[in-house]
């Protein structure tokens, strides 16, 4: 039983030790010559250009479901014409981030775990090693500058129709004056809110992106490990997103309010 | 003459598991060691020692030199650039087209102009028969041409060092006779110095008893005289142990039980 224990407090220190490592390789990475230039940009197209799809959606039915679900409770008090600054603020604050992050978790965090696994179980990364190339600066830079950028920018466009989804139920099922909805969001806006989403998915998307390579380039066990890291990188940042989210939030409360 | 490749007493183990232990052995430039042995005889891990993708418990690795043990992976980039290498099942990048990845190292790391690099693409793809194979992806590529493409790969950016991971296992007879003329097209007319670890005698025996000649524009592979198949030099690994050290007829007049077993 102890053994156990402290097999698995072993590896549990050794991946946190290696996590830390590759955040430091990366950051050196992003930060001195040589850059691959043509990989952001790839990355830039499939993490922000490819997720669109998956944001625009959750971000829309989210916000036209919290403005069904709100409309009700609302109603009890009569405030019903409040149901604009609920969905604004709730989208700014908490929903946005959190539930693009989860997209972004489920969609990048295990595509970059599996291709990097299927690439370290292939001899792949020790090829690019042999050629002269550091995997990290090739591989895990752009990833994780393309999630960085790209993060905040799904996090606003998800805002921004989870808003739209809520005016769509306001007017139509909930019969509020589109006037008086876009005036409770604007009125739901405050600059300080307006930051805690902004700066949220920046730390979301450098989490989500830093474990799925973390995870794939410890992959090993042939294609069963790819699975198996694919499963662990989705699980660990989807758990990621919503721990960081809290710290974060907590920081932020300290700091802006 | 300067040595190529030098391991001086090199050790190494995986927690309990001892891969290589107090493995020696010399190799002077344009020469070919073929390094034999079972699977999981720590073969494979002495090319990974030789690029310094793994470091040894013990002892010294010394390339070009430069002993490759003690650095970094920054200083590692500039022993890599001498040296290429063929791995297991080809390793060729999936997401790229057969020009890409053998283009790979002159466009991504040597910043050769694209004309210069493509050139040379087409240059060592028609060194290995593959020419017509350019705009190919991985997957599109039998077992044996992906072998060959890993080849012009390795030999793209001209290193004097080639290490051969396997470059025939899994490939049938005629397929792998190709991958061996291969081998010693480049051994005896760009004159690089080559370590090949394979289980396959057949192979090794082939590559050490043929040479290849240029008459005219045309590439003859012809049987070697007697000093010349025998300059190719055989280890023998056995649980991590180097257990022979000597040429292809030495090899053959073993009187090892283990050796004997492995020839027969």
């Amino acid at each position: 039983m102890f053994d156990l224990l402290e097999r698995w407090l072993k590896k549990a220190i050794l991946e946190v030790q290696e996590y830390v490592r590759l955040q430091v390789a990366t950051i050196r990475g992003a930060t001195s010559p040589p850059f691959y230039y043509r990989d952001i940009i790839m990355q830039l197209d499939a993490i922000g250009v490819g997720s669109l799809t998956v944001v625009l959606l959750t971000g829309f039915f989210t916000g036209a479901v919290l403005a069904l679900q709100s409309g009700i409770t609302l109603d009890q008090f009569g405030a019903r014409p409040f149901v604009g600054r609920l969905v604004s603020a709730s989208m700014l604050k908490e929903l946005g981030p959190v539930l693009t992050g989860l997209m972004l978790a489920g969609r990048i965090g295990s595509g970059i775990a599996a291709e990097l696994g299927s690439m370290v179980v292939t001899d792949q990364i020790n090829a690019l090693r042999a050629l002269g190339t550091d995997p990290v600066r090739k591989l895990v830079v752009p990833r994780v500058l393309a999630g960085f950028i790209m993060a905040p920018i799904l996090t606003i466009i998800a805002d921004t129709v989870g808003i739209l989804g809520g005016w769509m139920i306001a007017v139509f099922q909930l019969r509020v004056a589109s006037s008086v909805y876009w005036t409770s969001v604007i009125d739901g806006l405050y600059p300080n809110d307006a930051w805690m989403g902004l700066i949220k998915p920046f730390c979301l998307g450098y989490v989500i992106v830093t474990i799925g390579c973390h995870v794939g380039l410890r992959t090993y066990g042939g294609t069963q490990g790819v699975g198996r890291a694919t499963t662990q990188a989705v699980v660990a940042a989807s758990v990621a997103v919503i721990a960081v989210d809290f710290f974060v939030t907590r920081l932020l409360i300290t700091l802006l309010y | 003459m300067d040595v190529s490749i030098s391991l001086q007493h090199v050790s190494l183990a995986f927690d309990d598991k001892v891969v290589l232990k107090d493995v020696s052995f010399e190799l002077l430039p344009g020469h070919t060691k073929v390094i034999l042995g079972g699977s999981g005889s720590g073969k494979s891990t002495i090319l990974k020692l030789i690029l310094g993708l793994l470091k040894p418990d013990g002892g010294a690795v010394v390339v070009n030199g430069k002993r490759v043990d003690t650095m970094s992976e920054q200083e590692l980039m500039a022993v890599r650039s001498d040296i290429g290498m063929v791995f297991q099942e080809g390793a060729l990048f999936d997401s790229l087209t057969v020009e890409e990845n053998v283009g790979y190292k002159l466009l991504e790391e040597l910043g050769v102009p694209e004309e210069d690099a493509y050139k040379r693409v087409a240059e060592v793809l028609g060194f290995v028969g593959l020419e017509e194979f350019v705009d190919r992806m991985p997957s599109e590529l039998s077992g044996g041409q992906r072998r060959r493409v890993a080849i012009a790969r390795a030999m793209a950016a001209k290193p004097d060092i080639l290490l051969y991971d396997e470059a025939t296992t899994g490939l049938d007879p005629i397929t792998a006779m190709t991958v061996d003329e291969e081998m010693i097209k480049l051994r005896d007319l760009e004159g690089v110095t080559s370590i090949i670890v394979t289980h396959q005698l057949r192979d090794a025996f082939f590559v050490a008893t043929h040479e290849a000649m240029r008459h005219n524009s045309r590439i003859q592979i012809s049987q070697a005289d007697a000093q010349k198949a025998d300059e190719a030099e055989f280890i023998m690994l056995k649980d991590g142990v180097l257990c022979f050290e000597g040429n292809a007829s030495e090899l053959r007049a073993s009187s090892d039980p283990y050796i004997r077993q492995f020839l027969s």
